[in-house]
């Protein structure tokens, strides 16, 4: 079962092989029909200790994983703060010195700092899974986005994904090129040049300051939030014009394929980066990657879990 | 103090364009003769053949924490690092606590220097009050009271105004002006060089830029007022064209270079360790190269540490919340005798950027062996073989990212005065 993994982290999406997040992919779809049975639960990580450990406000994200280990059995507890833990008094590694006290098997982890997630691995014995860290790396979302893609279009090598929007803050933005440029897709990203991040080229990426000449062909478009608390409103002039230049209409979706699917990780500032008529239309499978988000993170937590396979068939 | 002879080393002397074999006679404190076949009775004689003798290295630029953060590093601990690293002489840096803004703080610096200090320490006042970049310091009783020169280093002085002031009555007492040059504005919250090193570790970063166009326009107030200004640290490719292009002017502009910033690159962040955190940032392949062009071509005059001790409170912390700064006084000869080994750099080149230079710089005395000059000398051995250890420095602090680095030659012997404060111990009996 967990053939092609052999990851004992999952820090991010630059480091794994295509094996590895196919692996993840294939077990994510099977997970995905637990959540329509009238009992949605295995037990496969019965027994095992999950630590949600999130450092910065976080809903979906940490319900998420909840969901995801509460139906593989595994005892989950949370941890959380509304910032930062040596705002308290107490550094993150102390903090994970007394985690790793409490011997858990698997740790979340969601911080406001880059490398977050690495130094925690460096210092506990359970597995680290990052949910987040600063704006380098989210790579289950990377992988629930790939799982969705990949559900409607069959494939993902090939395909043209764009990334739009606040591409500089993002670590959503940065594990999707990762993990798409590993599965072979072409990926663009766009938004005003002031979100972009510099040399982003070099990640194997197009980049183009405007989003209508990104969106011509695109197979997929992938909308981000302005991540205003990390005060990329200084970026552009305001939201309004944001909206007007860089939002998702319509109109400018019209210059994607005609089957085109629309993404977005949420949560959505609508009338922003996204028109309600194109975040609630045809083409938006934004709820479906949430639904997958359950799957896929139970795919991970029991692969890192060393889940035995009970109750799957 | 008893004479020491020097016997039978290799004297570099770029001042005096003198490269030969020779014996350093040196008494009361002084260089008295540099010749060949030496014999002085009742002088304490040591041998140093296959030893370069140099005058004793000299680094502008180092933090001793001394008053105020002792947890990080003292003056005492600070200069045994200096003299383990071949120093004979440091200027420290006036971020302190209290800063260095008045006379009292000099005159603390000064006495415990006196007390306590294994080599001279140049104290550096601070440009403005509390570093604040607005009012100036008191720069002629700072001058007065011991400091060689102004700095607000760990910040550049925003204020155009300001920065114009300072460089015109620092000059009325002929005082160089050392700044650090980043505009904060550009560089707010950017924990390491912004590039594509930075973009794929999702760290928040500055561009260099924010060290390059508060130099271009410190150039400017240069050429409006004729103020002697130091660019500390120098670490990118622009800031090299514009203070090569400055001295082509004929501006009274000099610069230095640290270590780390010839050594190492922005991709040395990858592991998101803070031992490679530091203000100003590694930098790309491209800036290293122009860094290390200009340090050959004379362009860069010194290489300054920057030796910033801190203590595991700052540094075992998530990357972008550490403190900023590397020590440095005893892995920096060591490095430099890698750029000689890669070409970078002649012996008398190195002896040129971390002696002659660094006195000329700041008008110290030293960077020479000439006779009737200080007797600050420092030995070298060029091939010894040797791995960096963090727990065998002198300094308090461990914050080094050469940490595990083989490398080859260093001091064996630093003299100041005629006194002989390190040997290796297996050098001198």
């Amino acid at each position: 079962m967990t053939k092609g993994f052999t990851q004992r982290h999952l820090l991010g999406m630059e480091t794994l092989t295509r094996e590895e997040i196919t692996t993840i992919l294939d077990l994510g779809e099977r997970f995905l029909e637990i959540a329509d049975r009238p009992i949605k639960k295995v037990p496969t990580l019965r027994g095992k200790t999950v630590i949600n450990l999130f450092l910065e406000p976080s809903t979906r994200t940490r319900t998420s994983f909840e969901i995801a280990a509460k139906r593989l059995s595994a005892d989950g507890v949370n941890f959380t703060a509304s910032s930062s833990s040596t705002v308290k008094g107490e550094t993150l590694i102390d903090t994970a010195m007394n985690l790793d006290a409490m011997n858990p098997d698997i740790v979340v982890i969601r911080h406001a700092q880059a490398g977050s997630a690495l130094l925690l691995s460096q210092r506990i014995r359970a597995a680290i899974v990052n949910a987040g860290d600063g704006a380098h790396e989210h790579p289950t979302q990377a992988l629930l986005d790939a799982s969705t893609i990949r559900a409607h279009k069959k494939k993902i090598e090939g395909l043209t994904v764009v990334i739009c929007g606040d591409i500089d803050h993002s670590r959503v933005a940065r594990s999707n090129i990762f993990a798409l440029r590993t599965l072979g897709a072409r990926v663009r990203v766009a938004g005003p040049r002031s979100l972009l991040p510099v040399g982003v080229e070099d990640l194997g990426c197009e980049a183009f300051d405007r989003i209508e000449p990104a969106l011509e062909g695109a197979d997929v478009v992938m909308m981000l939030r302005i991540q205003l608390e990390r005060k990329a409103g200084n970026r552009f002039p305001n939201t309004r014009e944001y909206a007007r230049y860089f939002g998702l209409n319509p109109r400018r979706l019209a210059l994607a394929k005609p089957d085109a699917i629309v993404m977005h990780p949420g949560p959505m500032n609508r009338g922003v980066e996204i028109d309600p008529g194109v975040a609630d239309g045809p083409r938006s499978v934004i709820l479906e990657q949430v639904s997958r988000g359950v799957a896929i993170r139970m795919a991970v937590l029991y692969l890192l879990g060393g889940g035995s396979g009970e109750g799957m068939e | 103090m008893p004479d020491i002879l020097l016997r039978g080393g290799r004297v570099i002397d770029p001042m005096r364009e003198f490269d030969a074999q020779a014996d350093v006679l040196c008494k009361d404190g002084k260089i008295a003769r540099i010749e060949r076949g030496l014999a002085v009775p009742g002088a304490k004689v040591i041998e140093v053949k296959d030893r370069w003798v140099v005058p004793g290295l000299i680094d502008l630029h180092v933090h001793l924490r001394e008053p105020g953060q002792e947890y990080k590093e003292n003056i005492e601990t600070g200069t045994a690092a200096a003299a383990a690293g071949g120093f004979s002489a440091v200027c420290c840096m006036p971020n302190t606590s209290p800063p260095n803004d008045t006379r009292a703080v000099t005159d603390l610096i000064v006495q415990r220097a006196r007390d306590k200090g294994v080599v001279r320490v140049y104290p550096i006042g601070c440009i403005t009050q509390g570093q604040k970049g607005e009012t100036l310091a008191d720069m002629g009783e700072l001058q007065e009271a011991g400091c060689v020169a102004v700095s607000d280093d760990g910040h550049g002085v925003m204020n155009s105004e300001v920065m114009r002031r300072a460089l015109e009555y620092a000059r009325s007492f002929r005082m160089p002006l050392v700044q650090h040059c980043e505009d904060s504005a550009l560089s707010a919250g950017g924990a390491m060089h912004e590039g594509m090193a930075s973009t794929r570790f999702g760290i928040r970063a500055q561009p260099a830029a924010a060290e390059s166009a508060m130099l271009a326009r410190d150039l400017e107030l240069v050429a409006l007022t004729g103020g002697r200004y130091h660019m500390a640290h120098i670490s990118c490719a622009e800031s090299v064209r514009l203070i090569r292009e400055a001295k082509r002017r004929g501006l009274p502009v000099t610069c230095e270079v640290t270590p780390h910033n010839l050594m190492l690159t922005d991709e040395a962040c990858a592991g998101y360790d803070t031992s490679f955190r530091m203000n100003p940032p590694l930098r790309s392949a491209s800036d290293q190269a122009a860094l290390r062009a200009a340090l050959a071509d004379g362009t860069i005059d010194a290489i300054a540490t920057d030796h910033a001790p801190h203590s595991p409170v700052e540094k075992e912390v998530e990357f972008e919340q550490a403190a900023n700064g590397v020590i440095g006084l005893e892995t920096a000869l060591g490095l430099a005798l890698e750029l000689v080994e890669a070409g970078v750099l002649t012996p008398a080149g190195l002896v040129m950027r971390m002696s002659a230079g660094p006195a000329r710089v700041l008008g110290l005395p030293g960077g020479s062996l000439a006779p009737g000059g200080p007797a600050d000398v420092t030995v070298i051995n060029p091939h010894a073989a040797w791995t960096c250890d963090p727990t065998r420095f002198h300094s308090k602090a461990r914050n080094t990212p050469f940490a595990g680095r083989n490398m080859r030659g260093r001091a064996v012997l630093t003299v100041v005065g005629g006194t002989i404060v390190f040997s290796e111990e297996s050098f001198v009996a």
